[in-house]
This record gives structure tokens, C-alpha cells and sequence, in this order.
């Protein structure tokens, strides 16, 4: 096997393989456990996600969403840290959308108020991100540690602010906004008609395009991952490694705040407690599942949509519990079996080379 | 008396996170991070309700819950020692496996997406005096539980290798150290204690009620970071914000603090802690580092 054909099979081809392997198999036997014929539940599951323009637009919506915490997670990996607090940093991105979409006047054009809103939550989620940016190049502090503590602080100061000071009474959500809307895509294929799915999305691809660029093709990028790598040589050559760590936390909670604009200017029109609802934990999945490239994060956060999704569908059937399940099998599957394969596979590729690896 | 009922409610609450914390504690000494306490303590509730709820016993809830605390340790230490996975990645996965594998057995088992019936607990169906609290073995249990884990970490032979696995795996293993053998060994602990508090929970409370460790195990991690790994210090810690708990449910009705403040204390602290404002607080060197 040569070079490229391994490094292929490595990085594009396994991960993805192992996941779909392993969620039908796990899924099978829980199906079973419950009583139910694997085959129609797959069936349905399917037909109520791909199978239907409606359960598609779902599908989509919520790829939205998972892409932009799998890019955060992601641009913490290339640096080499690990960002834990995409859950919080999504609600924060959210919030900042809502409240900036409530300030502006009513009847703003959405070529103003969209980009406004966009940019307040970035901002948002990147002010988040910061501070365990600012306590790790400052202080050390170690940011996974920072990162799941800081999640609970912003979720507990949301809530906060939802319950007591900006809300629709009897809610737990804020006044709707006056501007900023973002259209449905129903709007253009009619057969979208009735899911959330948004122009959000478009958004989003660009926000994968730019990430790759400025990952592969800019200077800050190249740093970027060179600290990932080995922080140690980075420095050596020059790189400021403190503030590499500092803005790969500030780039990566702007772009799980980014997020927020899916449900708050494309979907509710206001920011509501608790709509993260687990998306920034599964944005490590997205991650891992798609090798921290902003391609694989798109397929991978399609692959967990459609997870999600499907439950609903199969509801009736198994209980829609089941795919959470499923989601958390799948991310250990693949976070076990891939260091081992790879292992296994360059092993071979070393005696084949004389040794060479 | 009302002072006595205020250490009373705090020590009611601190339970939960003294063991908790404990299965932190040991399993990050012996250099295994130790996001999933949360999902531990949720399969320790679950298993518990089960085993009780089978058989009309408290303690085969205990051993049920302990049971399903080792099962989930057990996924954690083999894909974390012997197939060196992220364990960061794992404990994520772990929590969030657990969240939904309960919800999918409490509606396969009880036919609900809430709660589970009424089980039996310790002390009786009397409910929650102050009999039923003093004749709780888990209560006692939890007292006890950070000074035994410090005089086992501190004075015996396998807390020195546990400490010497979480610091310099290389140096312990090459004096003939079992370093995966140890570090089995404390994940293993770690969830069944972890698992305790999860049934302390479950049986105080007589019922099983979805996601109801309500992030408990991080609250738990908060201590141990916040107490230095030190299991004096991380017990110390625990009942810190239980009391802060406490006093923020006996001032409810004063609406002194927005009880949201009063949640946050056990996270800020901890961030002020590793960002060593006051006395760096530094984890053991090989935390979460499997080397060859």
C-alpha cells in the first residue's frame, strides 16, 4: 500500500466507515432489545430523513447548527487545545443575535440587521472563547478544565437573564426581535414547507470555505496548526505560541456562537433557555467523525443531523431515546477503533518499507 | 437547631458529590481525566432503581448500582489504557451515552420518559426524617469516604503507585510498576464510587427521574480541582458548596442572591483555582497522557 493511498484511508475514508458500521449494529441490537424489527425501523428512520423534502430540510437545519460547533472544535484541535465549551458558547452567540435584533429598529433592512446580528454573535461566542484563551496563554490554565466550567457559568447567567430580567413573561425566552430575520429555504423550494431549514446555511458554507482558507492557505493558519503539532518546535521558529492558543479559543467560540444565528435569526426569532439543547457536545463528535477538515465536519454534521432526526421519525417504533444512545457509541467506537487502525495500518506500511516508518 | 438543620441539609446534599468526587479524585491521581463522574453517578441512579425496584431491596439497589457504575468504568479504562483513546473525547461520549441508554431503558422497563415508579430506600418508606437520614449506611459511608480514600492514597502501597502512575508512568513502570494494572484498578474504583453517589441520590430520593444527577459529577470534578486532588482538600470543597446550596435554600424566600449566582460559585471558584490567582492548582503530570 503506498503512501497516499494509506494517508487516504486513514484520514477520509475509516472514520466515517467505522460510524456508520457502528451505529447499525448498536442500533440493531438495541431495536432488538426493544422488540422491534431492525429493518422497518432503519426504513422509516431513512424515509423521514432523506426519504421526504420535509424531514430533508430538518436534516439541514440542524447540519446548520452542528457545523459550526464542529468547526469550533475542530480550529481548537489544529492549535492542539481542546474546546469543551461549545455548548455555552453557542447560547452566548444566540443570545447576542437576539438582543442585537431587539435593539435595532423595527423595518432595518435585512442586508444590515442579518450581518449586524451574524457579527453579535461571533462576538458573543468569540467573548466566551476568550477567557479561556486569555487564562491559557496568560496564566496556563488548562482549557478543557476552563471550557467546561465556563459552560455552566453562561448557561446559569442566560438563564438568568431569561427568567428575570429580558422575557416574555411566563416564558423563558426573549421579546421577539424587530429585525433580522433570516428567510426559509421554503421560500425558494416550496417543498422545504414547514421545517426550519434557513439561509443560515449559506452562511455557513462560507464559514467552512473561510476556515479552510485560513487554515490551509494563510500565515496564521499555517501557525496555527504548527503549534498543534508540536508547540515546542513552533516556538522555536518563531511562532508567539501563547497568542496562537488565545485566538485559535477566540476563532473557535465565534464560530460556535455563529451557531446561534440558525435557531435565533432563521428559526424562533428570539433567543429561548436551553435551545442549545446538547449541540455544542456534539460538536466534538461532528469533530472526530470528520478529522477536524471543514468538508468532513459538513458530512459528519449531516450524519448526526440525520441521527437526530431520524428519532423523531422512529419514534413510534423505538423509543427516539435510542439515537442518543447511538450518538455516544458511535463517538467511542470511533475515538477507540481509528488511533488503533491507524496504528495497525502503519505498522504495515513499515514493513513493507523495510522499516522504513 | 436550626444551625444543626443547616448541617443537616448541607451534609444531605454534599453526599452525592463526597463520593463523586472520590471517584474523581482517584482515577485523575492515577492520571485518567474524569469527565464522565457524571455519567457514572447517572448509571449508579439507574441501576439502582432497577435492582430495587426488582426486588423490594435497598441494598441489591446498592449493589445493582454499583454494578452499572463498573460497567460504564469498565468502557471508559478499556478504550482509555488499552486502546489509548482521547480520554476527554471517551468521558464526553460516556455522559452522553449514559443520558440516552437510561432514557431508552426507562421507557423499555417502566414505560415512561420521566420517572420511574417508587422503589425502596434505606431507613424505611418513612420518607426523610432525621431517622431515616442517621440510619442511612450511605450517609455514614459518604462521611467517611474522602479520609479513607486519603489514608489509601497517602499510606498504602497502591495509593504510592497510583500516585506514581499519575505523575511519571515511565519512572514507576520501570520499577516494575503494573501501571495499566493500577490504572484499571482506580477507574474501576472511581466508577463504583461515583456510582454511590448516584445511588445515594436515586434511593434518597425513592425513584428514578431522567437526567437527574443535573450535572452533580461536574459540580464533583469542580471539588477535586478546586481541592488540589488532595481528597481532604476536594472533601472540603464539596461541602463548601453544599452549604453554599444550603444557604441559598433557606434564603430562597429573601431573594438576597438569584439562586443562578448562588450555582455558579463551585465553577467560578474552580476557574479562579487553575488560573492560580490564589496558589496554582496544577494537575498530576501524566493526566490524561497514555504513552507507550
Amino acid at each position: 500500500m503506498n503512501e497516499r493511498t494509506r494517508i487516504l484511508l486513514e484520514e477520509s475514508i475509516l472514520p466515517p466507515l467505522v460510524a456508520l458500521a457502528v451505529a447499525f449494529i448498536a442500533g440493531d441490537l438495541l431495536i432488538l432489545a426493544y422488540g422491534q424489527a431492525p429493518g422497518a425501523v432503519w426504513a422509516a428512520l431513512f424515509e423521514g430523513t432523506w426519504g421526504n423534502a420535509y424531514g430533508f430540510g430538518q436534516v439541514l437545519y440542524k447540519a446548520t447548527t452542528l457545523t459550526c460547533t464542529g468547526l469550533a472544535v475542530a480550529m481548537s484541535l489544529r492549535a492542539g487545545l481542546f474546546n469543551i465549551g461549545a455548548e455555552g458558547q453557542l447560547a452566548a452567540g444566540g443570545f447576542g443575535a437576539a438582543v442585537t435584533g431587539l435593539a435595532l429598529p423595527a423595518g432595518t433592512p435585512w442586508i444590515i440587521a442579518v450581518p449586524l446580528c451574524t457579527l453579535a454573535a461571533c462576538l458573543a461566542g468569540g467573548a466566551v472563547g476568550a477567557v479561556p484563551g486569555v487564562l491559557r496563554a496568560k496564566f496556563g490554565a488548562h482549557e478543557v478544565i476552563v471550557t467546561i466550567m465556563s459552560n455552566f457559568i453562561v448557561l446559569a447567567l442566560l438563564n438568568y437573564i431569561v427568567s428575570a430580567k429580558l422575557h416574555v413573561p411566563e416564558t423563558l425566552h426573549t421579546p421577539e426581535m424587530h429585525a433580522g430575520e433570516v428567510a426559509r429555504l421554503s421560500g425558494m423550494i416550496a417543498g422545504f414547507h414547514g421545517s426550519a431549514a434557513n439561509w443560515t446555511l449559506a452562511i455557513v458554507l462560507g464559514a467552512c470555505v473561510a476556515v479552510w482558507w485560513y487554515l490551509f492557505r494563510t500565515r496564521a493558519g499555517y501557525e496555527l496548526r504548527a503549534v498543534g503539532l508540536q508547540p515546542g518546535a513552533a516556538e522555536y521558529a518563531g511562532v508567539k505560541v501563547g497568542r496562537t492558543w488565545r485566538n485559535a479559543l477566540i476563532l473557535s467560540g465565534a464560530l460556535a456562537g455563529l451557531g446561534g444565528v440558525n435557531f435565533v435569526l432563521g428559526y424562533k426569532g428570539y433567543y429561548e433557555d436551553g435551545f442549545a439543547g446538547g449541540a455544542g457536545f456534539l460538536g466534538i463528535a461532528v469533530a472526530l467523525v470528520g478529522r477536524n477538515h471543514p468538508l468532513g465536519v459538513l458530512l459528519a454534521a449531516l450524519f448526526f443531523a440525520t441521527l437526530s432526526q431520524g428519532g423523531l421519525a422512529i419514534n413510534a417504533m423505538v423509543p427516539k431515546q435510542i439515537v442518543e444512545a447511538l450518538q455516544g457509541i458511535v463517538i467511542i467506537a470511533v475515538a477507540t477503533s481509528v488511533p488503533e487502525v491507524r496504528r495497525v495500518l502503519r505498522d504495515a506500511a513499515g514493513k513493507v518499507a523495510g522499516g522504513r516508518a | 437547631m436550626s444551625l444543626l438543620l443547616f448541617l443537616a441539609q448541607t451534609l444531605r446534599i454534599a453526599i452525592p458529590y463526597l463520593f463523586a468526587a472520590a471517584g474523581g479524585a482517584l482515577a485523575e491521581r492515577a492520571g485518567i481525566v474524569s469527565l464522565t463522574l457524571e455519567g457514572f453517578m447517572l448509571g449508579g441512579a439507574f441501576g439502582a432503581v432497577l435492582g430495587a425496584h426488582y426486588t423490594g431491596s435497598a441494598w441489591v439497589g446498592l449493589v445493582t448500582g454499583v454494578a452499572s457504575g463498573l460497567l460504564l468504568a469498565a468502557i471508559h479504562a478499556v478504550c482509555s489504557i488499552r486502546y489509548k483513546a482521547d480520554q476527554i473525547v471517551v468521558g464526553v461520549a460516556i455522559n452522553l451515552f449514559t443520558v440516552g441508554i437510561t432514557r431508552f431503558f426507562l421507557q423499555l422497563a417502566f414505560e415512561s420518559s420521566s420517572n420511574s415508579p417508587r422503589v425502596a430506600g434505606f431507613g424505611g418508606d418513612a420518607g426523610s426524617g432525621a431517622a431515616a437520614f442517621l440510619t442511612n449506611p450511605l450517609v455514614w459511608a459518604g462521611i467517611v469516604v474522602m479520609p479513607a480514600l486519603w489514608w489509601l492514597i497517602r499510606k498504602t502501597t497502591f495509593g504510592l503507585r497510583v500516585r506514581a502512575v499519575g505523575e511519571h508512568p515511565q519512572a514507576a513502570a520501570s520499577v516494575g510498576v503494573p501501571v495499566n494494572r493500577v490504572r484499571y484498578a482506580a477507574v474501576l474504583g472511581s466508577g463504583a464510587l461515583a456510582a454511590l453517589g448516584g445511588v445515594y441520590l436515586a434511593l434518597d430520593q425513592h425513584q428514578f427521574t431522567d437526567s437527574m444527577t443535573a450535572g452533580r459529577g461536574f459540580i464533583a470534578l469542580a471539588a477535586v480541582i478546586f481541592g488540589r486532588w488532595d481528597p481532604l482538600r476536594a472533601g472540603v470543597a464539596c461541602l463548601l458548596f453544599a452549604a453554599a446550596e444550603t444557604l441559598q435554600i433557606q434564603l430562597q424566600s429573601a431573594q438576597l442572591i438569584p439562586s443562578q449566582f448562588v450555582a455558579m460559585i463551585p465553577y467560578v471558584l474552580t476557574i479562579v483555582a487553575v488560573a492560580g490567582v490564589v496558589g496554582r492548582s496544577t494537575p498530576p503530570a501524566a493526566l490524561g497522557r497514555t504513552t507507550d
